[in-house]
């Protein structure tokens, strides 16, 4: 009876973390979309960027003897953020600003064409073999019995409460800042906002600098957490983000929230109890059935009506 | 002025043209395809270095009937879809010699597009059965089969390690989920005690539910078939949640970068490999090649690549042409001196005889032959 209880919050847990990481990178998604309506393709490319950066930094400082694991840590986050929110900036004004205005499907194309671009410039620049890290943040709590051992370790401590803290800012950032009312009145209406004096093309920029900055501190974080990288990860992170964006409604922040940490539990509870050849099969069944019922997503407003 | 030089030049790029071509004539090429980049690009390299290493020893000792060989490489990364792409690319560039593929699940859709255009074929590393069950003429191998492999690796779980609860787990691919089932159904004849089968998907990177539900089910061995990326994952992921559980996999497991990935947690593991060619009395020499080069012949395919290239050649010396077809039908029939021993082929375009050695592999990524 125990052991069956502390399997299924070891589940939970296995979930709940790679979960977090989803909604990480899925706000990207969201926010972008909500802004201007379009899909960031190029989104889990900054993820994949910014584990690579915090890659070469731990090992650089390593190198260099540092020994102090929350001074490479820090330095690691301020590096990643701030080299993929350069890249994020660089996307939106290299493929979306100069086709703002144009047909829909053009900057989508232009996006797939920067996604393509930047993974074969990691791939030129640090080679397409897999990069390793030895566990840097090692140990963490056991419960139960010999039978069955629940672990939560470290890592996964610190991967909940980067997210949460993350997640509290931005909402902080988004309810209460000059910026982040300019946000929500640029969501609500590009043109108007526009009329009424607020910069939109600094606010664009700002959406595509935020979500950059979180799916570098996820790339950060998940890089520690598997230990290994390569300039593929991306495209099935940034997958698996949309989808979580998606699931919670695009264009809403807390559903990507939500997204992410539904879609990482089931993906935890299809492998744990019935198979893992089938989590994404579940995962996606999931997301079809949701989409069936409540075509705008979990949190999603039904009245958006965007050109 | 301008136009005398425009004409000038004009003549010079013809010349050079005429010159391409006449050392294209004296040259026989063969197409090296396999994963140059993506996540197996360390078995290409391996394949890669001992194919050209063959083809300077033969160009060294003077070609074949005083034609020179050259190496054109191609990259599948180890996916289907790009390997028929490479295929189309061979036929388009005249080439009826190929070294490759590498995966199993690129050397079978390429190879029925050599079968179909008379390109000989022979794979030093596609070890999955399916490949010569079709009848093709133009397909061979000089590496064993999954048919052998998988016996080797679960007579050797059964008789030495005797586990009380073992899984295993594959990467849903032929090549993986073939050799994983023939390693199920042997251990399972042998009365081991398999509790879990199941498939993992290529690329994932979070195995945690899978490591939790194997703790539950209290494995004590785990066989994986697959490659190195998601098992060194695995093992990785198993060590930091106290599985306490030994490892084994199939020769595509085998190489340095999985103690990279891994760590400590590849100390230990079981890996079933083509014996250490390499460390033969025989191949000093050759071996002393690769490392004058600063190359390392130790990798699994390595030698295997090595022959596969001069039994081409040997063939084509022996029916004194490049028509593939006499030369397929003289493989068939020949017996050829390589570094990899004496090699026959059977009808099929297998090996007659190809042994495979259980290895203990270690951390700093050497192996030592398991008791």
């Amino acid at each position: 009876m125990l052991e069956a209880f502390l399997y299924f919050i070891q589940q939970m847990l296995n979930g709940l973390t790679i979960g977090s990481t989803y909604a990480l990178i899925a706000i990207g998604y969201t926010m972008v979309y909500g802004i201007i309506g379009m899909i960031n393709f190029a989104h889990g490319e900054i993820y994949m960027i910014g584990t690579y950066i915090s890659f070469v930094v731990i090992a650089g400082l390593t190198m260099l003897g540092v020994e102090y694991i929350p001074i490479i840590l820090l330095v690691a986050l301020l590096a990643a953020i701030l080299v993929s929110s350069s890249f994020g900036w660089a996307i939106e004004r290299t493929a979306y600003r100069p086709l703002r205005g144009a047909n829909r499907l053009i900057p989508l194309i232009s996006a797939i064409g920067m996604s393509i671009f930047l993974q074969n410039y990691v791939v030129l620049a640090q080679g397409a073999r897999d990069k390793a890290i030895p566990p840097i943040i090692t140990g963490g709590w056991t419960f139960g019995t010999s039978d069955f051992e629940m672990t939560l370790s470290y890592m996964q401590v610190l991967i909940f409460v980067v997210t949460f803290v993350c997640m509290f800012a931005l909402s902080q950032f988004i309810a209460k800042s000059r910026m982040g009312r300019a946000c929500r009145a640029v969501a609500e209406d590009l043109k108007m906002a526009n009329l009424l004096g607020i910069n939109t093309n600094r606010v664009i920029s700002a959406t595509f600098v935020i979500g950059a900055a979180l799916a570098a501190v996820a790339g950060l974080l998940l890089g520690l957490y598997y230990g290994v990288a390569n300039p593929h990860i991306g495209f099935i992170a940034g997958l698996k983000a949309f989808t979580a964006a998606v699931l919670g409604g695009i264009g809403s922040i807390p559903g990507a929230m939500l997204g992410g940490l539904i879609l990482g539990m089931t993906e935890a509870f299809t492998a744990g109890y019935f198979s893992t050849e089938y989590k994404d099969v579940v995962s996606f069944s999931l997301l079809v059935l949701i989409l069936l019922f409540k075509p705008t997503g979990l949190l999603g407003k039904p009245d958006v009506e965007k050109i | 002025m301008k136009k005398h030089n425009k004409l000038k030049s004009l003549g010079a790029s013809v010349l050079l043209m005429g010159a391409a071509a006449l050392s294209q004539a004296e040259t026989i090429k063969i197409a090296l395809a396999g994963p140059v980049t993506g996540p197996v690009a360390q078995y290409g390299d391996m394949q890669m270095i001992g194919a050209k290493m063959a083809i300077e020893k033969i160009n060294e000792a003077g070609g074949v009937n005083g034609n020179q060989l050259e190496g054109v490489v191609y990259d599948d990364a180890c996916d289907p879809k790009q390997a028929v792409a490479v295929a189309n690319k061979v036929v388009n560039d005249g080439i009826s010699f190929v070294v490759g593929h590498l995966c199993s699940s690129s050397t079978q859709p390429a190879s029925d597009i050599y079968e179909d255009e008379g390109i000989l074929m022979v794979t030093a590393a596609s070890t999955s059965p399916d490949i010569t069950e079709r009848g093709y003429q133009m397909v061979f191998r000089t590496i064993g089969l999954d048919s052998h492999q998988g016996p080797i690796a679960g007579n050797y779980i059964a008789d030495k390690v005797k586990p009380k609860n073992m899984a295993v787990i594959h990467d849903k691919q032929q090549y993986g989920e073939g050799i994983a089932s023939a390693v199920k159904k042997t251990v399972e004849s042998k009365g081991v005690n398999v509790v879990m089968y199941e498939g993992i998907t290529a690329g994932d990177k979070d195995f945690s539910s899978l490591i939790a539900k194997m703790q539950k089910a209290n494995v004590d061995f785990v066989y994986y078939g697959g490659y190195h990326p998601e098992l060194g994952l695995i093992l990785r992921q198993s060590a930091e949640k106290g599985l306490k559980a030994r490892f084994m996999g199939p020769e595509g497991v085998g190489n340095k970068d999985i103690s990279q990935i891994a760590g400590e947690a590849s100390e230990g593991l079981l890996v079933t490999l083509p014996p250490s060619f390499d460390a033969d009395p025989r191949n000093k020499a050759l071996v002393e090649a690769f490392k004058a080069k600063g190359q390392d012949p130790s990798g699994a395919f390595v030698l295997t690549s090595y022959s596969a290239v001069q039994v081409m050649a040997d063939a084509m010396k022996k029916t004194g042409g490049t028509d593939t077809d006499a030369i397929q039908k003289a493989m068939r029939s020949m017996t050829f001196d390589t570094p990899t021993g004496k090699l026959k082929f059977d009808e099929k375009g297998d090996l007659k005889e190809f042994n495979f050695v259980v290895y203990n592999w270690h951390a700093d990524g050497t192996k030592t032959v398991a008791k």
